[in-house]
């Protein structure tokens, strides 16, 4: 399983580059897993962060991407709810690189 | 994770050529985009896998046991003796070839592995060096191998590029069912812990927590109330979903994907709009919330495993019998695995409809209804007040499921219950639906990111008769009956086919649904605008509803 160091610790990653132990995360670990794919992130970025960590927190799963979308149109305004604001700031897809960048596993089954 | 292929690119790659080298000396390549990530040890301790170890494919070292050929051949031996099945299909194949270009992964690779014939020789080869006389005296010559680790790889490889569709079974003059040979093939590949994670995360998360995606009770709750209020912003009626009630008439059961991924979640809110309309007393239930099972693509025993909660939910609740959701494998294994596990179900009764009367005899074993059925009974009734007019920005064609065409039979109903629905509908070419149907290209268990150029591949013979009818008659959108089709039809018609969207049919069969009481619809489950009236023709819709139990708008 690939790791890397950080601030003297060596994370353990899955094969497509999520944390495999979510006790690992830290504020400082999401910026350097974004700056590692040429990414700075920015207010906008960490208000999606942590609406998913919060998420995460109380239903063990990242959210179905309806409920992030209103989510975000609740906070930053209803011109910003949509999936093309959101693939605006995640180019991979928020439900794959925000919750990378957050610390979530990502989901399986018939997803 | 691979970077996907470019469509050109792709396609110019695939050629028919057969390689020089015997295909005994032909090294298998495991190569990246074409396989998925091997089991985490995690998710394999949860439900007591043999060998729990992280492990990756690409490596050289696959950290086996050191007896495992002992371990394999045994297992052979094992299913030789309880699957009378697999012996007839290993001994009887002549390889007369019909078979070979009816596989999707054939036609999107042109690697001769794929041809079904070949992929059951995989393991044909070596049942002969160990099972019988020939094979044993003259070993190469009679087509006997030995199973040793180039094998063992070439298995792995060739049975996660199978999906179990059984379209070459269709065409086989000995009717053998070549995903028979696949199904043994992975039990035995999972006696040395060499399943892939995208299967065994979700055997762990189904036996833990009841579901595959592991959504814990207050989460299928809550994405339900979700799609609850956006059910009430577009018809201004509120619907009341019960959860575990016991005393209910009816136990609801559907694939997870329903309850989570997108476009799956509108076939969800159509479930739940039909439900209300009826008034039908029915519950969902936060224990037995998986239709689905990927313990299938594990072993038997698994599937046995994680599918006997759902009778043993029906009996708790005191249901009096089972709905379940647009699934495909989920019907494969009610239909003909379910009684035999977990049943007899002799605490239900035989489903019948309320609101109609019907009672479904063919459900009288398993004491479980599809809903597709269940549906196309009230319409066939003349129970439901339905506008398709309302679908008219959308071009319909429909994709028959592997498993529930084939697998059940399930043929005419979903294109009855669509025809009632929409007044765009156009089949696609014969020779890929109905029980020829072409798979997605990402069933049983193959839909996960890091083959998606396997995936993509194979989903071309079904994308290239979508592709079609988008040319000749505008289709854009692709209707199915199957949570694992609305997940990986998107990704497949985003690379192949622009333009064409995928849905469930209880989305569109909502998106016509006149409730009562209800406000004027402005848009779809989706949000998109609905057709103004002036471009609608000038037909009422019950007039074409009528119509629409007629001949086929092919």
């Amino acid at each position: 399983m690939p790791t890397i160091e950080f601030q003297g610790k060596q994370i353990e990653l899955d094969e497509d580059g999520y944390l495999l132990n979510l006790g690992d995360w830290t504020p400082e670990l999401a910026n350097h897993l974004a700056e590692r794919d040429g990414m700075t992130l920015t207010e906008a970025h960490w208000e999606v962060i942590n609406f998913l960590r919060d998420y995460y927190a109380k239903y063990q799963i990242a959210p179905m991407i309806k409920i992030l979308v209103k989510e975000i149109a609740k906070s930053m305004g209803p011109e910003k709810g949509n999936t093309k604001y959101l693939y605006q700031l995640y180019p991979a897809g928020p439900a794959k690189q925000a919750c990378l960048y957050a610390g979530l596993p990502k989901p399986t089954g018939c997803v | 994770m691979a970077k996907e292929p470019k469509k050109e690119d792709l396609l110019q790659s695939i050629s028919y050529k057969a390689p020089k080298t015997f295909w005994m000396d032909t090294p298998t390549q495991i190569k990246p985009g074409m396989f998925c990530w091997g089991a985490k040890a995690k998710s394999m301790n949860v439900v007591g896998m043999p060998n729990a170890r992280d492990w990756n494919p690409a490596e050289e070292d696959w950290k086996l046991p050191e007896n495992w050929q002992e371990i394999l051949i045994e297992g052979l031996r094992e299913r030789l003796d309880k699957y009378r099945s697999l012996r007839l299909f290993l001994d009887i194949c002549v390889r007369c070839g019909a078979c070979a270009d009816k596989c999707h992964f054939y036609i999107g690779t042109g690697d001769p592995k794929n041809m079904p014939v070949v992929r059951g020789e995989l393991m044909r080869s070596v049942y002969r060096k160990y099972f019988t006389t020939g094979g044993k005296m003259f070993g190469k010559l009679a087509g006997a191998r030995e199973m040793d680790l180039q094998v063992l790889k070439e298995w792995w490889t060739y049975f996660f590029q199978c999906t179990e569709c059984r379209r070459c079974s269709v065409f086989c003059p000995y009717g053998i069912d070549h995903a028979e040979i696949t199904i043994a093939g992975r039990e035995l590949l999972n006696l040395l812990g060499l399943n892939i994670e995208w299967i065994q995360g979700p055997v762990s998360n189904c036996f833990m927590k009841g579901n595959h995606l592991g959504l814990e009770p207050q989460t299928i709750v809550s994405n339900i109330e979700f799609m609850v209020d956006d059910i009430e912003t577009l018809t201004g009626i509120r619907i009341n979903p019960t959860f575990n009630r016991k005393g209910a008439e009816i136990l609801f059961v559907t694939p997870s994907g329903d309850l989570f991924g997108d476009p799956g979640v509108y076939t969800c809110m159509g479930y739940l709009m039909l439900f209300h309309e009826l008034g039908l007393d029915y519950t969902w239930s936060t224990y037995a919330s998986e239709g689905g099972n990927f313990g299938f693509f594990t072993s038997n025993e698994m599937a046995k495993r994680l599918n006997a909660k759902i009778y043993a939910e029906a009996k708790r609740l005191g249901v009096k019998w089972i709905l379940g959701g647009e699934c495909g494998h989920m019907w494969r294994l009610v239909h003909q695995y379910m009684n035999t596990w977990n049943g007899p179900a002799d605490f239900l009764e035989v489903p019948k409809s309320p609101i109609t009367g019907t009672v479904f005899d063919n459900a009288r074993a398993t004491k479980m209804t599809h809903i597709i059925e269940f549906t196309a009974d009230l319409m066939k009734h003349g129970k439901l007040k339905l506008d398709p007019s309302r679908n008219d920005h959308l071009k319909v064609t429909f994709h028959d499921s592997c498993n529930t065409s084939r697998g059940m039979g399930l043929l005419e109903e979903p294109r009855y219950v669509l025809k009632n629905v929409c007044r765009n509908f156009h089949e696609m070419p014969r020779e890929t639906i109905r029980e020829q149907t072409f798979c997605c290209g990402s069933g049983s268990g193959l839909n996960a990111g890091e083959d998606m150029e396997l995936r993509l591949r194979g989903g071309l013979p079904r994308a290239n008769a979508v592709k079609y009818v988008h040319d000749k008659h505008g289709v854009n959108m692709l209707a199915n009956i199957c949570a694992i089709d609305r997940a990986t039809l998107t990704a497949s018609m985003n690379y192949w086919v622009p333009g064409v969207a995928v849905a469930g049919t209880h989305e569109l069969v909502a998106n016509a649904l006149v409730m009562k009481g209800e406000k004027k619809r402005e848009t779809d489950l989706r949000g998109e605008p609905l057709p103004l009236p002036e471009e609608q023709t000038n037909v009422s819709a019950r007039a074409v509803t009528e119509k629409a139990g007629g001949e086929a708008n092919v």
